[in-house]
């Protein structure tokens, strides 16, 4: 399995990074403030607006270190992506799927099923977990109609339809979220998905951790050498990493909302994380983000056994194992893909 | 896996300490100063030959001597630290600036 290497945050508006024969130098006016050597780092966030030097972007790009920027809210602008890893077949193949309706939607069926699954599963554990604190006949409702959902889709024959069980999973899953929050009630209403902007502290987290995690996604498509631009549910639209947003799927519940929840309800995040614009919108400040991002990291090293694989791997690193077999079900060397289960 | 370098450059003449500051920028390339002429490198097998090969044409080996130590995959636990450090660890460490 591969070696989860480190990633590296730049929060602060007025860092430079450069490079100095293999490290990766942080600047703040001139002055070196901390160094790395590049073989620890496979990854780099930026939040900051000065940037980093050419020679650092070509350190990156011979070494296969992502280079990513997002504004300090965590909003995707774009991110440095060197030589196109692996076979071109297997990307002609991509497409060919990709245009091809009977046979993507097989793939988006398997991505959905184990969306909706994991989405259940969380919110059976959570009704397990916080028995007598929780609204339990609200649990029961929303955990037969996903198990409706999911009958529904297996039977599905189009993607329009797969899309409309799809939302309507997704709201009734949402319909939990307030009850999710067991801690500082308050602060942490939940009025139903917002983005762009979002308009409360859970949407804001729940904004901010998606970010991140279609970042990881993106990343783990390109080093197996797919496309990430070309999905088999999301459609094509300029900019619009679509096989990521697909991968990302997967992991929404699992990686996202469960992370999301745990430090709200760890009361590791409070009122005054977040700020708000006169707009209504909700972001994380810069506390908030670092407290965040620094649990997350954390997070990453959790060890979970892989059901497909049975292999013990890093939780960042399922998308990358996800992706692999994601391009061994295009290689035809999998009879079908398997999506992550948890 | 980790490795622990260090080194003694004989630096009396102006040769020598030309290889002493080849040396150390070739380990700071590797890893991090974690005290002069000590170094803590993270690296895979290949880069630890790698590295090696490098230093071995640097050094002149009747005057100058390299160790390494090799901590392995739970470094952690065969490290301690006394007094002032200002260390990361590249492996769990955040890195966030």
């Amino acid at each position: 399995m591969r070696k989860l290497l480190n990633t590296l945050y730049i929060t602060q508006e007025d860092y430079y990074l450069s490079r100095e024969r293999d490290n990766i130098v942080i600047k703040q006016d001139g002055k070196i403030v901390n160094r790395f050597p590049y073989r620890i780092i496979e990854n780099i966030i930026c939040f900051s607006y000065l940037g980093t030097s050419p020679s650092l972007v070509q350190l990156c790009n011979e070494n296969n270190i992502s280079l990513s920027f997002l504004t300090p809210t965590g909003k995707f602008c774009g991110r440095f992506v060197g030589m196109t890893n692996g076979n071109v077949l297997l990307r002609r193949e991509q497409y060919r799927i990709a245009d091809d309706d009977i046979r993507s939607i097989e793939y988006a069926k398997r991505s959905l099923l184990a969306k909706i699954s994991s989405s259940r599963k969380y919110v059976l554990r959570f009704k397990r977990d916080h028995s007598g604190k929780i609204d339990e006949s609200l649990f029961n409702n929303v955990d037969k109609e996903l198990l409706k959902s999911i009958e529904l889709i297996k039977q599905v024959k189009d993607k329009d339809s797969l899309r409309g069980i799809e939302g309507n999973a997704a709201n009734t899953y949402f319909r939990v979220f307030n009850d999710f929050v067991l801690v500082n009630k308050d602060v942490f209403q939940f009025n139903g998905r917002t983005k762009r902007p979002p308009l409360d502290c859970v949407n804001a987290m729940l904004s901010f951790g998606y970010s991140l995690l279609t970042n990881e996604c993106q990343s783990a498509l390109e080093t197996v050498g797919l496309d990430s631009y070309v999905g088999f549910f999301h459609t094509d639209r300029p900019g619009r990493a679509s096989m990521a947003l697909d991968l990302v799927e997967e992991f929404r519940s699992y990686i996202v909302d469960r992370f999301v929840f745990s430090l709200i309800n760890k009361k590791q995040v409070s009122n005054k994380h977040f700020d708000i614009k006169e707009n209504g919108s909700v972001f994380l400040n810069d506390k908030g983000r670092s407290i965040f991002i620094k649990e997350w990291q954390n997070r990453k090293h959790t060890e979970v056994v892989h059901p497909f694989i049975n292999e013990k791997v890093k939780l960042m690193l399922l998308p990358y194992v996800q992706a692999q077999l994601m391009a061994k079900a295009i290689r035809d060397d999998l009879p079908s893909y398997p999506p992550f289960m948890a | 896996m980790m490795i622990l370098v260090t080194y003694d450059v004989n630096t009396e003449t102006k040769q020598g300490r030309k290889r002493l500051r080849h040396v150390a920028n070739l380990c700071v390339d590797y890893g991090q100063r974690v005290q002069n002429s000590v170094f803590e490198c993270s690296v895979v097998p290949a880069e630890f030959v790698e590295l090696k090969g490098k230093l071995a044409d640097i050094i002149n080996p009747e005057l100058d001597s390299i160790r390494f130590y090799l901590l392995g995959k739970n470094w952690q636990n065969r490290v301690e630290q006394m007094g002032n450090n200002d260390s990361y660890d590249p492996d769990k460490d955040v890195l966030l600036l």
